[in-house]
Protein backbone atom coordinates (compact mmCIF):
# COMPACT_ATOMS: atom_id res chain seq x y z
CA UNK A 1 0.00 0.00 0.00
CA UNK A 2 1.49 3.45 -0.87
CA UNK A 3 2.39 5.76 1.61
CA UNK A 4 -0.16 8.86 1.46
CA UNK A 5 1.52 12.72 0.94
CA UNK A 6 0.60 15.63 2.56
CA UNK A 7 -1.18 17.45 -0.81
CA UNK A 8 -2.48 13.81 -0.93
CA UNK A 9 -3.95 14.07 1.88
CA UNK A 10 -4.88 17.45 2.01
CA UNK A 11 -6.68 16.51 -1.20
CA UNK A 12 -8.44 13.89 0.29
CA UNK A 13 -9.83 15.80 3.33
CA UNK A 14 -11.18 18.88 0.76
CA UNK A 15 -13.01 16.01 -1.36
CA UNK A 16 -14.59 14.39 1.95
CA UNK A 17 -15.79 18.36 2.81
CA UNK A 18 -16.57 19.39 -0.64
CA UNK A 19 -18.69 15.55 -0.84
CA UNK A 20 -20.47 16.88 2.40
CA UNK A 21 -21.40 20.05 0.78
CA UNK A 22 -24.33 19.99 -0.18
CA UNK A 23 -26.00 18.17 2.76
CA UNK A 24 -24.05 20.49 5.42
CA UNK A 25 -25.97 23.56 2.97
CA UNK A 26 -29.00 21.84 2.83
CA UNK A 27 -29.73 20.87 6.24
CA UNK A 28 -28.36 24.71 7.60
CA UNK A 29 -30.84 26.14 5.64
CA UNK A 30 -33.52 23.47 6.68
CA UNK A 31 -32.63 24.48 10.77
CA UNK A 32 -32.89 28.20 9.49
CA UNK A 33 -36.39 27.30 7.88
CA UNK A 34 -37.42 24.88 10.69
CA UNK A 35 -35.85 27.78 13.67
CA UNK A 36 -37.80 30.30 11.91
CA UNK A 37 -41.28 28.66 11.87
CA UNK A 38 -41.07 26.30 14.67
CA UNK A 39 -41.50 28.61 18.19
CA UNK A 40 -39.09 27.49 20.92
CA UNK A 41 -41.71 26.30 23.10
CA UNK A 42 -43.01 23.52 20.98
CA UNK A 43 -39.61 21.43 21.28
CA UNK A 44 -39.76 22.14 25.33
CA UNK A 45 -43.30 20.21 24.94
CA UNK A 46 -41.99 17.74 22.54
CA UNK A 47 -39.08 17.01 25.04
CA UNK A 48 -40.43 16.65 28.02
CA UNK A 49 -37.67 15.88 29.83
CA UNK A 50 -38.29 12.34 30.29
CA UNK A 51 -35.01 10.35 30.06
CA UNK A 52 -36.17 7.38 28.54
CA UNK A 53 -38.46 8.69 25.83
CA UNK A 54 -36.38 12.02 25.13
CA UNK A 55 -33.56 9.80 24.28
CA UNK A 56 -35.42 7.22 22.58
CA UNK A 57 -36.68 9.78 20.26
CA UNK A 58 -33.11 11.29 20.04
CA UNK A 59 -31.53 7.47 18.67
CA UNK A 60 -34.49 7.21 17.05
CA UNK A 61 -33.50 9.92 14.56
CA UNK A 62 -29.94 9.73 14.70
CA UNK A 63 -30.14 5.84 13.50
CA UNK A 64 -32.28 6.94 10.42
CA UNK A 65 -30.96 9.41 9.67
CA UNK A 66 -27.27 9.61 7.45
CA UNK A 67 -24.67 11.53 6.30
CA UNK A 68 -21.34 12.86 7.49
CA UNK A 69 -21.40 13.78 11.08
CA UNK A 70 -20.26 17.10 10.92
CA UNK A 71 -24.12 18.11 9.65
CA UNK A 72 -24.87 16.03 12.79
CA UNK A 73 -22.96 18.13 15.38
CA UNK A 74 -24.76 21.02 13.37
CA UNK A 75 -27.93 19.55 13.30
CA UNK A 76 -28.02 18.48 17.15
CA UNK A 77 -26.18 21.57 18.08
CA UNK A 78 -28.39 24.10 16.71
CA UNK A 79 -31.45 22.16 18.03
CA UNK A 80 -30.05 22.37 21.29
CA UNK A 81 -30.32 26.02 21.03
CA UNK A 82 -33.77 25.68 20.10
CA UNK A 83 -34.94 23.96 23.19
CA UNK A 84 -34.22 20.12 22.30
CA UNK A 85 -32.94 18.66 25.69
CA UNK A 86 -29.44 17.49 25.70
CA UNK A 87 -30.35 13.76 26.21
CA UNK A 88 -32.17 13.68 22.99
CA UNK A 89 -29.56 15.40 21.21
CA UNK A 90 -27.02 13.22 22.76
CA UNK A 91 -28.50 10.35 22.21
CA UNK A 92 -29.11 11.71 18.29
CA UNK A 93 -25.28 12.22 17.95
CA UNK A 94 -24.52 9.05 19.13
CA UNK A 95 -26.82 6.80 16.91
CA UNK A 96 -25.87 9.29 14.23
CA UNK A 97 -22.52 7.82 13.82
CA UNK A 98 -22.82 4.34 15.86
CA UNK A 99 -25.97 2.98 13.55
CA UNK A 100 -25.79 2.64 10.02
CA UNK A 101 -29.10 1.35 8.82
CA UNK A 102 -27.93 2.78 5.11
CA UNK A 103 -24.98 1.06 5.04
CA UNK A 104 -26.79 -2.26 6.53
CA UNK A 105 -27.14 -4.33 3.63
CA UNK A 106 -23.50 -3.72 2.76
CA UNK A 107 -22.48 -4.80 6.07
CA UNK A 108 -24.36 -7.41 6.27
CA UNK A 109 -23.30 -8.59 2.88
CA UNK A 110 -19.51 -8.47 3.84
CA UNK A 111 -19.87 -8.90 7.62
CA UNK A 112 -22.56 -11.48 8.08
CA UNK A 113 -26.40 -10.80 8.47
CA UNK A 114 -26.52 -11.79 12.21
CA UNK A 115 -23.80 -9.55 13.05
CA UNK A 116 -24.98 -6.77 11.07
CA UNK A 117 -28.38 -6.85 12.74
CA UNK A 118 -27.10 -7.55 16.04
CA UNK A 119 -24.33 -4.70 15.80
CA UNK A 120 -26.90 -1.95 14.49
CA UNK A 121 -29.66 -2.97 16.94
CA UNK A 122 -27.37 -2.91 19.81
CA UNK A 123 -25.57 0.58 18.82
CA UNK A 124 -28.90 1.56 19.14
CA UNK A 125 -30.06 0.49 22.52
CA UNK A 126 -26.77 1.81 23.74
CA UNK A 127 -27.12 5.06 21.89
CA UNK A 128 -30.17 5.39 24.74
CA UNK A 129 -27.57 4.27 27.41
CA UNK A 130 -24.45 6.31 26.36
CA UNK A 131 -26.94 9.36 26.48
CA UNK A 132 -28.46 8.65 30.04
CA UNK A 133 -24.76 8.38 31.65
CA UNK A 134 -23.40 11.26 29.84
CA UNK A 135 -26.47 13.70 30.98
CA UNK A 136 -26.59 12.41 34.64
CA UNK A 137 -22.67 12.51 35.50
CA UNK A 138 -22.62 16.09 33.26
CA UNK A 139 -25.05 16.82 36.01
CA UNK A 140 -23.14 15.39 38.91
CA UNK A 141 -19.74 17.31 38.41
CA UNK B 1 -30.24 11.50 -22.77
CA UNK B 2 -27.85 13.89 -21.77
CA UNK B 3 -29.61 15.54 -19.30
CA UNK B 4 -30.62 12.36 -18.21
CA UNK B 5 -26.76 10.75 -17.42
CA UNK B 6 -26.30 14.33 -15.38
CA UNK B 7 -29.52 14.10 -13.13
CA UNK B 8 -28.39 10.37 -12.72
CA UNK B 9 -24.71 12.29 -11.37
CA UNK B 10 -26.58 14.19 -8.68
CA UNK B 11 -26.30 12.52 -5.45
CA UNK B 12 -29.20 12.35 -3.10
CA UNK B 13 -27.03 15.01 -0.82
CA UNK B 14 -27.73 17.12 -4.39
CA UNK B 15 -31.41 16.44 -4.70
CA UNK B 16 -31.86 16.88 -0.78
CA UNK B 17 -30.31 20.73 -1.18
CA UNK B 18 -32.02 21.19 -4.75
CA UNK B 19 -35.24 20.54 -2.99
CA UNK B 20 -34.47 22.70 0.01
CA UNK B 21 -33.71 25.63 -2.71
CA UNK B 22 -36.75 25.27 -4.64
CA UNK B 23 -38.76 25.87 -1.22
CA UNK B 24 -36.46 28.74 -0.47
CA UNK B 25 -37.74 29.62 -3.66
CA UNK B 26 -40.79 29.89 -3.57
CA UNK B 27 -40.91 31.55 -0.13
CA UNK B 28 -38.92 34.22 -1.65
CA UNK B 29 -41.91 34.85 -4.26
CA UNK B 30 -45.19 34.35 -1.53
CA UNK B 31 -43.29 34.55 2.06
CA UNK B 32 -40.96 37.37 2.05
CA UNK B 33 -40.98 38.04 5.53
CA UNK B 34 -40.13 34.05 6.19
CA UNK B 35 -37.80 33.86 3.22
CA UNK B 36 -35.45 36.88 4.63
CA UNK B 37 -35.86 35.46 8.78
CA UNK B 38 -34.65 32.03 7.32
CA UNK B 39 -31.94 33.47 5.11
CA UNK B 40 -30.73 35.67 8.06
CA UNK B 41 -30.58 32.52 10.47
CA UNK B 42 -28.63 30.80 7.92
CA UNK B 43 -26.06 33.60 7.92
CA UNK B 44 -25.45 33.29 11.51
CA UNK B 45 -25.19 29.99 11.61
CA UNK B 46 -22.17 30.12 8.58
CA UNK B 47 -20.49 33.03 10.15
CA UNK B 48 -20.40 30.76 13.41
CA UNK B 49 -19.27 27.73 11.62
CA UNK B 50 -16.76 29.01 8.77
CA UNK B 51 -13.48 29.56 10.72
CA UNK B 52 -14.14 25.84 12.22
CA UNK B 53 -13.80 24.77 9.11
CA UNK B 54 -10.56 25.65 8.38
CA UNK B 55 -9.13 24.06 11.62
CA UNK B 56 -11.53 20.34 10.76
CA UNK B 57 -9.56 20.70 7.11
CA UNK B 58 -6.15 20.57 8.65
CA UNK B 59 -6.91 17.62 10.97
CA UNK B 60 -8.54 15.86 8.51
CA UNK B 61 -5.17 16.57 5.93
CA UNK B 62 -3.06 15.21 9.29
CA UNK B 63 -5.37 12.19 10.32
CA UNK B 64 -5.25 11.05 6.39
CA UNK B 65 -1.43 11.64 6.39
CA UNK B 66 -1.05 9.86 9.37
CA UNK B 67 -3.76 6.98 10.15
CA UNK B 68 -3.51 4.75 6.84
CA UNK B 69 -5.54 1.58 6.97
CA UNK B 70 -1.90 0.15 6.65
CA UNK B 71 -1.31 1.53 10.44
CA UNK B 72 -4.46 0.38 11.49
CA UNK B 73 -4.20 -3.40 10.49
CA UNK B 74 -0.89 -3.32 11.59
CA UNK B 75 -1.68 -2.42 14.97
CA UNK B 76 -4.79 -4.59 14.97
CA UNK B 77 -2.57 -7.64 15.15
CA UNK B 78 -1.47 -7.17 18.86
CA UNK B 79 -2.49 -10.23 21.22
CA UNK B 80 -4.72 -9.63 24.64
CA UNK B 81 -5.83 -6.84 26.11
CA UNK B 82 -3.14 -4.95 23.85
CA UNK B 83 -5.52 -5.85 21.11
CA UNK B 84 -8.71 -3.86 22.62
CA UNK B 85 -6.62 -1.20 23.41
CA UNK B 86 -5.55 -0.86 19.81
CA UNK B 87 -8.71 -1.54 17.92
CA UNK B 88 -10.35 1.09 20.54
CA UNK B 89 -7.39 3.56 19.36
CA UNK B 90 -7.79 2.32 15.37
CA UNK B 91 -11.80 2.93 15.37
CA UNK B 92 -10.98 6.73 16.45
CA UNK B 93 -8.09 7.25 14.46
CA UNK B 94 -9.81 5.29 11.51
CA UNK B 95 -11.30 8.26 8.85
CA UNK B 96 -13.62 7.75 5.61
CA UNK B 97 -16.48 6.24 5.27
CA UNK B 98 -17.70 3.42 7.13
CA UNK B 99 -18.18 0.95 4.60
CA UNK B 100 -14.42 1.46 3.32
CA UNK B 101 -13.58 -0.39 6.58
CA UNK B 102 -16.00 -3.61 6.21
CA UNK B 103 -13.94 -5.57 3.48
CA UNK B 104 -10.95 -4.83 5.85
CA UNK B 105 -12.61 -5.94 8.88
CA UNK B 106 -13.89 -8.89 6.99
CA UNK B 107 -10.37 -9.92 6.18
CA UNK B 108 -9.20 -9.39 9.43
CA UNK B 109 -11.80 -11.63 11.21
CA UNK B 110 -10.59 -14.16 8.45
CA UNK B 111 -7.18 -14.05 10.71
CA UNK B 112 -8.64 -14.20 14.24
CA UNK B 113 -10.35 -11.15 14.51
CA UNK B 114 -13.08 -11.58 16.94
CA UNK B 115 -16.56 -10.21 16.28
CA UNK B 116 -16.71 -8.08 19.33
CA UNK B 117 -13.29 -6.42 18.77
CA UNK B 118 -14.76 -5.26 15.20
CA UNK B 119 -17.81 -4.34 16.77
CA UNK B 120 -15.64 -2.42 19.37
CA UNK B 121 -13.78 -0.99 16.00
CA UNK B 122 -16.82 0.33 14.44
CA UNK B 123 -18.08 1.89 17.58
CA UNK B 124 -15.24 3.98 18.50
CA UNK B 125 -15.68 5.43 14.99
CA UNK B 126 -18.33 7.57 16.84
CA UNK B 127 -15.60 9.51 18.00
CA UNK B 128 -14.46 12.25 15.59
CA UNK B 129 -11.20 13.93 16.23
CA UNK B 130 -10.99 16.18 13.18
CA UNK B 131 -14.48 17.40 14.49
CA UNK B 132 -13.91 18.42 17.77
CA UNK B 133 -13.54 22.06 16.94
CA UNK B 134 -16.70 21.88 15.67
CA UNK B 135 -18.37 20.15 18.44
CA UNK B 136 -16.78 22.97 20.89
CA UNK B 137 -19.08 25.41 19.74
CA UNK B 138 -22.00 24.13 20.48
CA UNK B 139 -21.13 21.57 23.56
CA UNK B 140 -18.50 22.14 26.22
CA UNK B 141 -15.43 20.23 26.45
CA UNK B 142 -16.54 18.76 30.35
CA UNK B 143 -19.56 17.17 27.94
CA UNK B 144 -17.17 16.35 25.15
CA UNK B 145 -14.48 14.29 27.27
CA UNK B 146 -17.44 12.78 29.29
CA UNK B 147 -19.24 11.51 26.00
CA UNK B 148 -15.67 10.76 24.75
CA UNK B 149 -14.93 7.98 27.74
CA UNK B 150 -18.71 7.04 28.09
CA UNK B 151 -18.46 5.85 24.70
CA UNK B 152 -14.98 4.13 24.48
CA UNK B 153 -16.70 2.31 27.94
CA UNK B 154 -19.92 1.01 25.92
CA UNK B 155 -17.82 0.25 23.11
CA UNK B 156 -16.04 -2.75 25.35
CA UNK B 157 -19.40 -4.15 26.93
CA UNK B 158 -20.75 -3.99 22.76
CA UNK B 159 -17.93 -5.89 22.24
CA UNK B 160 -18.25 -8.46 24.98
CA UNK B 161 -21.76 -8.70 24.26
CA UNK B 162 -21.59 -9.31 20.63
CA UNK B 163 -19.16 -11.75 20.78
CA UNK B 164 -21.39 -13.82 23.34
CA UNK B 165 -24.39 -13.59 21.22
CA UNK B 166 -22.23 -14.37 18.07
CA UNK B 167 -20.84 -17.63 20.57
CA UNK B 168 -24.22 -18.78 20.93
CA UNK B 169 -25.28 -19.05 17.33
CA UNK B 170 -21.72 -20.85 16.27
CA UNK B 171 -23.04 -23.09 19.41
CA UNK B 172 -26.11 -23.87 18.29
CA UNK B 173 -24.95 -24.22 14.19
CA UNK B 174 -22.44 -26.99 15.94
CA UNK B 175 -24.98 -28.91 17.94
CA UNK B 176 -26.88 -29.01 14.65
Amino acid sequence: MKNNTLKQSAFKAIKGLWKAFPMILGTILLISLISTLIPKSFYTKVFSKNIILDSFVGSLVGSISAGNPVTSYIFGGEMLTQGVSLLAVTAFLVAWVTVGLIQLPAESAILGKRFALLRNFSAFIFAIIVAIITVLILGVL
Amino acid sequence: MNIKNKLKQISSAGYFLISILIVYFFLFLFKQNLFFSSINFFYNIILKIIPVFILVFVLMTLTNFFITPKFVIKHLKEKGIKKWFFVIVGGILSSGPIYMWYPLLADLKNKGLNYGLIACFLYNRGIKIPLIPLMIIYFSWKYIIILTIVIILVSIIQGILLNKLMEVKNENRSCV
